[in-house]
Order: structure tokens, then C-alpha cells, then sequence
């Protein structure tokens, strides 16, 4: 889960493609376009490619089993109070009579969207702060990075938890927003390192000297750059932002009833764990299956997209970030 | 080196500072410790919630408030709650049980961690590789709930198998226990044993997902095969040089897996109801307290920090490059 930073700038980021986004340099010939190589590396790692069409299969469950499945999530069957699961109930039922299946298809939807929208909004933030840092130094270097370390001091479960009753019964939305809010800190960092190799290359010191401002120079010249690093980091995001945010939720600080999540699924089945499984069972497999198959895919992008990483796990040495400790937030 | 580490040490003390402070302001901002109070049935006359305002001074600014506790806690008290009980009482013990929770996880993280690392690198490719490699993964995927709670199931099946109790998973202690000193020191243990695996799972998992990769980073290195050449043994080149190289990294993600441990330490304090800070904090949440939060927030902050501190100081142990 490591992105080995030094490593990874060597020679890449003059290396066009539909990816990098060609910066103002001269194209050497290449038999092949980056995307193709990119796609067919991926395709060799079957762990990743597994892990692609397990995610898929769970979004294509969670949105359209609603369709065609028998009861939905707030209906209460009052004829069947915590059956064990059978043909009407494919994952039995509650303590009131509602229906597990459905429950845990609502709450995987909402985990799932959560998650990739707290990945992409935080990688925004990220990015911006990141190479904002690294391309004008200085003060504003010193200050961003002390406000990341601020950030870093405190775990972001406890500073979500504190803001909790500040937007309970307010939309979900709001929770995504406060969870990108404090998820975007040590992608900068890594942003922030790589920016400040970028500046220092000719395409970058040549946008400069013809006038470019330089926030046009970050956009066009400096993040897509990057885009490798980003995505591989928006993907493994995901991971952490269902974990961060079924945390919360199992406290009661995230998603608030009556809409459900996995991790409202797993704290209500969790008190009745020892006698009645099958409510949190469901839940929690799913939850581990679908971080995992994000990691997986997290995994195989990386091996895919930067040749020179060292496979899985590589060495945080030398980075000048341990990048890959995403620890989970929450 | 000393320089530094001094440096590094003033600029964490005042990055502490700034975190309790803001964690005070958003929970003074936010929480709304009369609720409980208004909200009861029949309720309170008019002046007992006045003379609870009064007594909480939440009238006063937030910054005068955060000066009068930071300037008490200084002194070695930390304020009162919103039930008027005095929390300096209750942190001691609570400090005790986390740090107790933390300590053993860190330990037993970073031990079976590098041990199982260094022999997933040796043995690369070979079943055990697979199996623990593919368990860590799982693992990682996992939030720590959801281990705890599957640890829980599995003693529960455990004692029914052998017909008496072997795992305890509620509480530190069995209360109101009467016997011996070393059978209240089996008591503890017996109840020690889920929450410590519950947290030393996920770091045991993490330190091994990277020391068997820095580990094989130096396998393929050109001092080890020096080293081999001029005759040491195997073993002794891999764990004389080898480990020592390998564990550099290590330093670094000490600080990092800190953070993982304590957000671990809530959710594990909470399901095996043991009552230390992050048991706290949750209840300082629902409580509305701020002084609760403040005080579990300079803890963790502080925890973070002399942990951020140590990883440096290990960074500069193991590798002699940093010393000058």
C-alpha cells in the first residue's frame, strides 16, 4: 500500500499519455499507448481483476436488488420477529420484523457511495493543497504542512465524533463532506513531495518563464502529472472512507436512523451477536469483501501504473512519507 | 541530533496545545450540555438551569473558558463534568486501563508483526507466505468492531466447549472478585486476552505487511551478499545486517500505526466494556461534555506526539546516517 515517492517521479512524469496528460514537452515514439500498457499489466493481475468485478457486482446488487427483492428496507414483517434466515427472507429478519436482506442492501449502497464520494472529494483537496504547497514554498508551504500536522495530531474519528450532535438530522451529505474533511492529509503530504521534485523540471520552469500563472501551471502542468499517484491513492481512500465511516456510524455518529448503513447494521447486530448471527453476519462479510476488493484493485492499479513501485506493500524507505500507512481513520 | 529532537519536541508541544484547544472549541461549540437537563420530565424550574449555566460558565467566551481549564489542568486538575463529578479522579484509572490495552498491542503488534515479516520475506512464495499475506489483508479490510465482535462469538463457543468459562469479554475484572492473589491475577488475565488480540490483530497485520517487504527489499541486497562473502553465516548475515536494515522503516510507521491503535482503542474499550479513555470519550460525546473531550483529546494528542517523538529517536537508533 506504499507509493514510494522518490522512486516513483524518476522518469515518469515527462512520459505522455492519455493518463499523464501531455505536458509541453516532445513526444518520444512509443510503439504502444501508455493507456494500453497500463490496461494490459492490469488485466495480468488476477487478484486486481477480481477484486474490479467483485466491486461491481456489489454496486449492481446494492442498486438493483431493491427492484426485484420482496420487502423493502422499512417494511416490518409483522408476522416474523428475528427468523433465521429462509426463502422469504433471504437474511432473515430483525428484532421488529424488517427485512435483513433489504437492510443490508440499503446500508451497502449507502457505504458504497459514501465512500467513493469521500475518496474523490478528498483526493480534490488533497491535490490543491498539496501542490499548492510544493509549487510556491515558503510561508505558505510552512503553514499548509503545520495545518496538515495539526490535522494528523488528532484521529479523525474523535474530531467527526465531537462535530456529531452539531449535524444530527442534517442529510448525509453533510457527513461526507466532514469525513473527506479530515481524510485528505497524508495524500498531501505525498502530493506536496512530488510537486516539489515537478518544479524544479524543464516543461514546469519553461510554462513559468512564458508567463503562465501559476495556478494554470499547477493544473495543466503539475497534477496530471501526478494522476497515477492519485488514483492509486483515491482507490485505496475508498477502502478507508467505508471503514471511517461504518466506525462512526456503529457509534451512532454517522448515518443516522431510519436510513441505514453497514456500520448502523453491524452496531445493532452486534448486541445480539452471540444468539442471532445472522444479523450481523451479512453486514459485516460484505463490508470486509468490499474493502478488500478495493485494496485489491487499489493493489493491481499501482502495480499497473507505476512500473517502478515494487509490487504490493513496497518499502516505505526512502519515501519521504511512509505514503502507503493509509491507517484507517476510523 | 539533540538540536533536532529538542526543536522537534517544542514544535509538539505546541501542535498539543492547538489540538486540545480546538477540540475544546468545537465541543463547546457544539455540544449542548442543558439539553439533558431541559429536556427531562417534569422539568427543572427556571433557575436550577440558570445556576447549571452559571456553574459551566457558558455564558463566558470560549477562549476565557478554555484559559481557566487549560490553566487548571496545568495544575493537575482537570475540571469538573456536566454531573459535577470531578474527572481528575476517574483519569488516572482510566489512563491505566488504555495505556495497559495500548502498550501490550503495540508490544505484541510489533513483535509477532516483524517475526511473522521476516519469515514471510525468507520464505517467500511458500504456503505460510500465502496464508499469512492473505490474512493480513482480510484483516486490514476489517474494522476492528467487527473483530472484536467476532472474537467475542468465537470465546463464547470456546467456554461452551469446554464447559466453563476460559475468556471473559465484558469488563477488566470479574466485580466483586474474592480469592487469592494469583487467582485474581488469572482473573485479569482471562479478561485480557480478547481485547489485547482485538488490537494487536490489526497492528500485527500492518507491521508485517511492511516488514516483509522492507525485508525483501534488503535480501536482494549487495551488503548482505558481502556480508555473506566474507563468511558469515547465512543466519547471522540476514539477522545481523539484514534485520537491522529492514527495521529502519519500521521507525517511521511506529508513529503511523500509533493512530490506528488508538482509534482501535475506542472500539475495543467499547465492546469489551473495559472503562478506559476511549470508553470515555464516546461517553463524553453522548454526554455533551466538554470537558470529558478536552481531557481524552490532550491525551491522545499527547500519546501522538510522544510516539511521532520515539519513532524519531528509533529512526536515529537504528540508522547511523541520521547521527552527526
Amino acid at each position: 500500500m506504499s507509493v514510494s515517492v522518490t522512486r516513483s517521479t524518476d522518469g515518469r512524469p515527462d512520459g505522455p499519455g492519455p493518463a499523464a496528460g501531455p505536458p509541453v514537452d516532445i513526444e518520444p515514439p512509443t510503439p504502444q499507448t501508455r493507456g494500453k500498457l497500463v490496461l494490459r499489466r492490469f488485466l495480468r493481475n488476477r487478484l486486481a481483476v477480481a477484486g474490479l468485478a467483485t466491486i461491481l457486482l456489489l454496486y449492481a446488487m446494492a442498486f438493483l436488488s431493491p427492484l426485484f427483492a420482496p420487502w423493502d428496507y422499512i417494511e416490518q414483517d409483522y408476522t416474523a420477529f428475528l427468523q433465521p434466515p429462509s426463502l422469504s427472507h433471504w437474511f432473515g429478519t430483525t428484532q421488529i420484523g424488517g427485512d435483513v436482506f433489504a437492510q443490508t442492501m440499503r446500508g451497502l449502497q449507502k457505504s458504497l457511495t459514501i465512500g467513493l464520494l469521500v475518496a474523490l472529494i478528498s483526493m480534490v483537496v488533497a491535490a490543491t493543497v498539496g501542490a499548492t504547497a510544493g509549487y510556491f514554498g515558503g510561508w505558505v508551504d510552512r503553514c499548509l504542512m503545520w495545518v496538515v500536522d495539526l490535522l494528523l495530531v488528532l484521529p479523525s474519528l474523535l474530531v467527526i465524533a465531537i462535530l456529531s450532535p452539531a449535524f444530527r438530522g442534517d442529510s448525509w451529505l453533510l457527513f461526507v463532506v466532514l469525513l473527506a474533511a479530515f481524510a485528505w492529509m497524508i495524500t498531501a503530504r505525498i502530493v506536496r513531495g512530488m510537486t516539489l521534485t515537478l518544479r524544479e523540471r524543464e516543461f514546469v520552469k519553461a510554462a513559468r518563464f512564458m508567463g503562465v500563472p501559476s495556478w494554470k501551471i499547477i493544473a495543466r502542468h503539475i497534477v496530471p502529472n501526478m494522476a497515477s499517484i492519485l488514483i492509486i491513492d483515491t482507490t485505496i481512500s475508498v477502502g478507508l472512507a467505508i471503514l471511517a465511516e461504518t466506525g462512526l456510524s456503529f457509534f451512532g455518529f454517522g448515518v443516522q436512523a431510519p436510513d441505514v448503513s453497514l456500520g448502523t447494521l453491524i452496531a445493532d447486530g452486534t448486541r445480539s451477536a452471540l444468539t442471532f448471527p445472522w444479523l450481523f453476519l451479512f453486514a459485516g462479510g460484505l463490508l470486509v469483501l468490499a474493502v478488500l476488493a478495493v485494496n485489491f484493485v487499489g493493489d493491481g492499479l499501482r502495480d499497473a501504473l507505476d512500473p517502478n513501485s515494487l509490487g504490493r506493500g513496497s518499502s516505505p524507505d526512502e519515501a519521504e512519507e511512509p505514503a502507503g500507512v493509509r491507517v484507517p481513520a476510523a | 541530533m539533540t538540536g533536532f529532537l529538542a526543536r522537534r519536541f517544542l514544535n509538539y508541544v505546541v501542535l498539543c496545545l492547538v489540538a486540545t484547544f480546538m477540540a475544546f472549541s468545537l465541543a463547546s461549540l457544539t455540544f449542548d450540555p442543558l439539553d439533558k437537563l431541559q429536556g427531562r420530565n417534569p422539568a427543572p424550574p427556571a433557575e436550577v438551569i440558570e445556576a447549571k449555566r452559571a456553574e459551566l460558565r457558558l455564558d463566558d467566551p470560549i477562549p476565557a473558558r478554555f484559559v481557566a481549564w487549560a490553566g487548571d489542568a496545568v495544575q493537575g486538575d482537570f475540571g469538573r463534568t456536566v454531573t459535577n463529578q470531578s474527572i481528575t479522579d476517574q483519569l488516572w484509572r482510566r489512563v491505566g486501563v488504555s495505556l495497559r490495552l495500548f502498550l501490550l498491542g503495540t508490544t505484541l503488534g510489533i513483535t509477532v508483526g516483524v517475526i511473522l515479516g521476516v519469515a514471510g520475506a525468507i520464505r517467500q512464495y511458500k504456503a505460510s507466505d500465502y496464508f499469512v499475506t492473505l490474512s493480513s489483508f482480510v484483516i486490514l479490510s476489517a474494522p476492528v468492531f467487527l473483530i472484536g465482535t467476532l472474537l467475542k462469538v468465537g470465546a463464547l463457543q470456546l467456554n461452551q466447549g469446554a464447559e466453563t468459562p476460559l475468556l471473559y469479554f465484558t469488563g477488566e475484572f470479574t466485580p466483586g472478585f474474592q480469592g487469592s492473589w494469583s487467582a485474581a491475577l488469572l482473573d485479569r488475565l482471562q479478561h485480557l486476552v480478547l481485547p489485547t488480540l482485538a488490537i494487536a490483530l490489526g497492528q500485527i497485520a500492518l507491521y508485517s505487511r511492511y516488514q516483509r517487504s522492507a525485508m525483501l527489499d534488503v535480501l536482494g541486497s549487495d551488503f548482505l551478499r558481502t556480508a555473506q562473502a566474507k563468511g558469515l553465516t547465512r543466519r547471522k548475515a540476514l539477522f545481523k545486517h539484514g534485520l537491522r536494515t529492514a527495521l529502519i522503516p519500521m521507525a517511521t510507521l511506529f508513529a503511523f500505526g500509533f493512530g490506528l491503535l488508538i482509534t482501535g482503542g475506542v472500539f475495543t474499550e467499547r465492546i469489551f466494556a473495559w472503562y478506559g479513555m476511549g470508553d470515555w470519550f464516546i461517553y463524553g460525546v453522548e454526554q455533551q461534555d466538554t470537558n470529558i473531550v478536552a481531557t481524552v483529546t490532550l491525551f491522545v494528542a499527547v500519546l501522538v506526539l510522544v510516539s511521532g517523538w520515539l519513532s524519531d529517536v528509533l529512526y536515529a537508533a537504528l540508522d547511523p546516517r541520521v547521527r552527526i
